[in-house]
């Protein structure tokens, strides 16, 4: 068995994850990161992205995040998330309609928080697509 | 006659029965809430908790980087925040916290910038002519991170422009159901001191990225919301403590009433039937009186 360390996905409201894992991916200012156990300890920004938590003997979760920290000390990895979700949290419908509602904005016109929204609604879909996809 | 004021103090039993009512309905409801309000604080308390160590290790593996957010407090004017309710019927809760900005205010050479959270504290500065930079409302019954989000924004907005040197706030404290306390609680400038207390002993070597310098400002950004959703959930649990005390006393208020005002009316109805008595019996009394005196005739 892979060795594991411990993963917390923690939002401003409640606690998302908890638990033992073996593999953790996201994404910060440079690009993707992935966390193994053990990794050297680390501090960066997270973007708006897909984090993928891989455990042993269960299946992968995935979740949306919307900007935050990322900690990693002591074979712990702390994700601080300021808006996260998991997948089959995801309400598709809504996401879709933000999608719709940013693409129309964006076609005649620059904004960076419609920017923002936009990849947040493609980060919820592509979560909730690979979690059904999965199960 | 004496029959008519029973009738008024039966009335009066009535609605003050129906009062009973609801103040006892409310104070289930605040106590329902008030644990729901708890379990919402713990909720949130990973998140404080992993955020201030992000901060301290930042602070231990590179030196704690230069901030406009860390420093000493400096005179000028005074940013306070007022966390009250949009709900009355809770005792102290509003009015306890509005009294103490208002002294404060007033205090001479004082220059304030008002942050005023709930329609208690909007009404209450209105009505006393105190300018309020920012009003944020629908708050405190179920505070939301994206309102903690909207006030640390302006709390922010108003320090970095310099408008105000410090900002504090004032609000109350919830340290157990059975106690809360209204205090003044420092938000901005952030006391250094704060992030290097957990540091002595091992100090990691961070990979850090972005650096420090650029890492740091949205940190203590995030921090001050964070602080100030913290401070929002507390406030919401003691609202809803303040009610249930404050229902609670009106309900045991409401029965003195009621016990009270059954007395005077069983007291007036054995009047009523005593003189009632009294009529029959002189009235009797009186006939045969007159038949006597008939019979002697």
């Amino acid at each position: 068995m892979a060795a594991t360390m411990h993963a917390e996905l923690l939002t401003p409201e409640r606690s998302l994850f908890s638990g033992d894992v073996t593999y953790v991916m996201a994404r910060t200012g440079d690009g993707d990161i992935a966390f193994l156990a053990n990794h050297a300890p680390f501090i960066g920004t997270l973007e708006i992205c897909v984090v993928k938590i891989e455990r042993p003997g269960e299946a992968d979760l995935f979740a949306a995040v919307h900007g935050g920290f990322v900690h990693v000390a002591k074979n712990r990895v702390t994700l601080l998330a300021d808006v996260a979700e998991l997948a089959n949290e995801i309400d598709v419908a809504r996401a879709r309609l933000a999608m719709e509602r940013a693409e129309q904005v964006l076609a005649h016109a620059t904004d960076t928080s419609v920017e923002a929204a936009l990849r947040r609604a493609h980060v919820r879909l592509a979560v909730s697509e690979t979690f059904t996809r999965h199960s | 006659m004496a029959g008519g004021q029973e009738r008024i103090l039966r009335r009066r039993i009535k609605s003050v029965q129906a009062t009973k009512k609801i103040t006892k309905a409310m104070e289930l409801i605040a106590a329902s809430r008030i644990v729901k309000a708890m379990g919402r604080i713990n909720d949130a308390r990973p998140y404080l908790t992993a955020m201030t160590k992000v901060v301290e290790d930042l602070a231990a593996s590179s030196g704690l980087p230069k901030s406009r957010y860390l420093a000493d407090p400096q005179p000028g004017p005074r940013g306070m925040l007022v966390i009250t309710s949009d709900r009355g019927l809770c005792g102290s809760f509003n009015s306890a916290p509005l009294r103490m900005v208002e002294k404060a205010v007033a205090q001479p050479g004082t220059q304030a910038k008002i942050v005023a959270v709930g329609k208690k504290a909007q009404s209450f500065f209105r009505y006393r002519e105190i300018p309020v930079e920012h009003q944020v409302l629908g708050v405190t019954d179920r505070p939301t991170y994206a309102h903690a989000q909207e006030i640390a924004q302006q709390v922010l907005a108003l320090y970095d422009a310099g408008e105000a040197t410090t900002v504090d706030a004032f609000t109350t404290r919830f340290l157990s159901a059975g106690s809360q306390r209204l205090e003044v609680i420092p938000i901005l400038p952030i006391d250094p001191e704060k992030f290097l207390s957990g540091t002595h002993g091992q100090s990691l070597d961070f990979e850090i990225e972005p650096s420090p310098e650029e890492l740091i400002d949205p940190l203590l950004r995030l921090y001050v919301e964070e602080m100030i959703f913290a401070l929002l959930l507390e406030a919401s649990a003691s609202e809803h403590a303040y009610r249930q005390r404050a229902m609670k006393a009106a309900t045991e208020n409401a029965e003195e009433l009621i016990k009270k005002y059954t007395r005077i009316m069983n007291r007036a109805r054995q009047d009523a039937i005593t003189t009632e008595i009294m009529e029959i019996v002189g009235g009797a009394e009186a006939l045969r009186a007159s038949d006597n005196l008939e019979e002697l005739e």
